[in-house]
């Protein structure tokens, strides 16, 4: 602050400054923000007396997580969350393993422009797509069962790995990689020895955050028919046995706090 | 450092006999059990079906196309929806994560050993429950529409914003905090002026991200019944309209990409 300044607000009270510094601005986002949520909440129709109603049911539910049924579907469960299981590891497996070239052809510091612009565009298709979108065309395709969620999960890791991946070779320090390249190393070396050893850490990390991803989307696959717990958990929803369905969600909670506990270990190892 | 002794001269290696044998252990144990989950899934596949999807494929998308323009008269309104489930979800999400993460954050917490286990609990387990079983879950109790919709994205919402910002307040600047403290201010005057003007960027940002985050969710919510425009993509769905299926889809993609560009201009304009 420079001097004039601080003589003029001397002896002034002080105010707060705002967040956002223009005035007309600041008006504007807020006169916008009060038309719109006037204008949404006019529009959303809500049956309050259907909502009263339905409360009696919502406790009933958050009661039953006091007495989950693991035991009266403990076939069906057991069976879906295999299935889930089964199509997270393989689709990480092969989504990790088709992100990495993809990861490099989509880095403008390692890729020529064509095979950039290439890897771009997937990355580009593959994000935009919402997985429950790409799977209901995948099942119509492929038909019912688990190979379509396997196919979901291994299109949309490719999207999300890539692009972190291709981000992080961007960022990494040239220097390595040019002192490899001036020992005479070919292209493959170069990779293996300059740029790899910089981004693995952050790869291993991405990697967990994305099983742990690949889980919890699994869980809803079965909802349009792809395989996993989701079929057995609409199921429950629908005959109102909250107990059981209860029961699923403990253990998909579950199962989640694990993944994230065993990737914070795994991280704090490799970094 | 690992070395080879062959023919009286040492060859440097890259690690020791008994670490390459145990990498090479763990390799064979992920080969194995990916093989054997690519088994489980090939097993619950009828091959037939996908031999023959390329076909399937070609009749889709030749059914597909061209989409049927005049149909976007009768998306307005699912649009107008979706937007605002994803809007008063992440709102009413803000409102809900900000306590939420004040009470999870080391620094701000009143009881680390019986308050902050039961705001990362609540964290957790909202954000590992994927919106559209909390969708499933609310219409069951308060019947389908769109206020079962933000409703369900409001809770699953509130697991991921309260993560980012009790993480964002355990990173503030502590001496601003003290100094605040020593000019003899009270509790609530301490975070209003300490505290809340150091994170409000990061707020401001994760607000931001999650509403971009929440208009893709939404977008989908209709599949099971919770209102905006996966309600008609369900219906189209239902009937084979695959003409209007792909315009859907085309408007999802549309929508997807200004609320990204949206979210990625406003966070540019806050960092």
């Amino acid at each position: 602050m420079s001097q004039p300044d601080l003589d003029q607000m001397l002896a002034q009270g002080w105010r707060k400054p705002h967040f956002i510094q223009n005035p007309m601005l600041r008006w504007g986002l807020i006169l916008g923000a009060a038309v719109y949520m006037v204008l949404a909440v006019s529009t959303i129709e809500v049956d309050w007396g259907r909502v009263y109603e339905g409360l009696d049911r919502g406790w009933q539910f958050i009661l039953s997580f006091t007495r989950p049924d693991f035991v009266s579907r403990w076939g069906d469960i057991w069976a879906g969350l295999v299935e889930s299981i089964v199509m997270t590891v393989a689709a990480s497996v092969v989504g990790i393993a088709i992100s990495i070239p993809i990861g490099l052809g989509a880095a403008r510091n390692i890729a020529p422009l064509p095979v950039y612009l290439v890897c771009r565009a997937i990355v580009a298709i593959s994000r935009a797509l919402q997985e429950i979108i790409v799977a209901i065309l995948l099942v119509a395709i492929f038909g019912f069962g688990p190979l379509a969620g396997f196919l979901t999960l291994s299109f949309a890791t490719i999207g999300f790995l890539s692009k972190l991946l291709a981000e992080d070779i961007e960022a990494m320090d040239k220097v390595q990689a040019e002192a490899i390249k001036a020992s005479g190393a070919r292209w493959m070396q170069w990779i293996n020895y300059g740029v790899q050893p910089q981004v693995m850490p952050r790869l291993v990390g991405l990697s967990m955050y994305r099983i742990d991803i690949n889980f919890r989307e699994s869980a809803i696959l079965g909802l349009v028919g792809a395989g996993g717990i989701g079929a057995t958990l609409n199921t429950a929803f629908d005959r109102y046995e909250y107990d059981t369905a209860a029961a699923i969600l403990i253990l998909i909670i579950g199962i989640v706090m694990a993944l994230e506990y065993l990737s914070g270990i795994i991280r704090a190892r490799v970094q | 450092m690992p070395v080879l002794e062959r023919e009286g001269e040492t060859v440097w290696r890259r690690r020791t006999t008994g670490q390459s044998m145990a990498r090479w252990f763990a390799w064979l144990i992920g080969a194995a059990v990916f093989l054997y989950c690519w088994q489980q899934i090939s097993e619950a596949t009828t091959w037939f079906f996908v031999w023959d999807a390329p076909r399937i494929a070609e009749d889709i998308w030749s059914r597909a196309t061209p989409p049927r323009w005049e149909y976007i008269t009768q998306l307005g309104r699912p649009v107008w929806d979706t937007l605002n489930i994803a809007t008063l979800g992440t709102i009413i999400a803000l409102f809900l994560a900000v306590p939420v993460a004040f009470l999870a954050a080391r620094n701000t917490t009143p009881s680390a050993l019986f308050v902050r286990p039961i705001a990362l609990l609540i964290i957790v387990s909202t954000r590992s429950i994927n919106s559209l079983i909390w969708a499933l879950l609310l219409i069951a109790i308060i019947g389908p529409g769109v206020f079962a919709g933000v409703v369900a994205i409001a809770i699953r919402s509130i697991g991921f914003c309260a993560k980012l910002l009790y993480e964002a307040i355990e990173e503030i600047d502590k001496t601003q905090v003290e100094a605040i403290t020593a000019t003899g201010a009270s509790r609530w005057q301490v975070m209003a002026y300490g505290i809340v003007p150091q994170i409000l960027p990061a707020f401001a940002g994760i607000a931001v991200f999650r509403w971009d985050i929440n208009i893709r969710e939404s977008t989908v919510l209709g599949l099971v019944g919770a209102g905006g425009i996966g309600l008609q993509l369900s219906a189209s769905l239902n009937v084979l309209a695959w003409p209007q299926v792909s315009l859907i889809l085309i408007v999802i993609l549309v929508a997807v990409v200004i609320s990204e560009w949206v979210s990625a201009k406003v966070r540019g304009a806050i960092i």
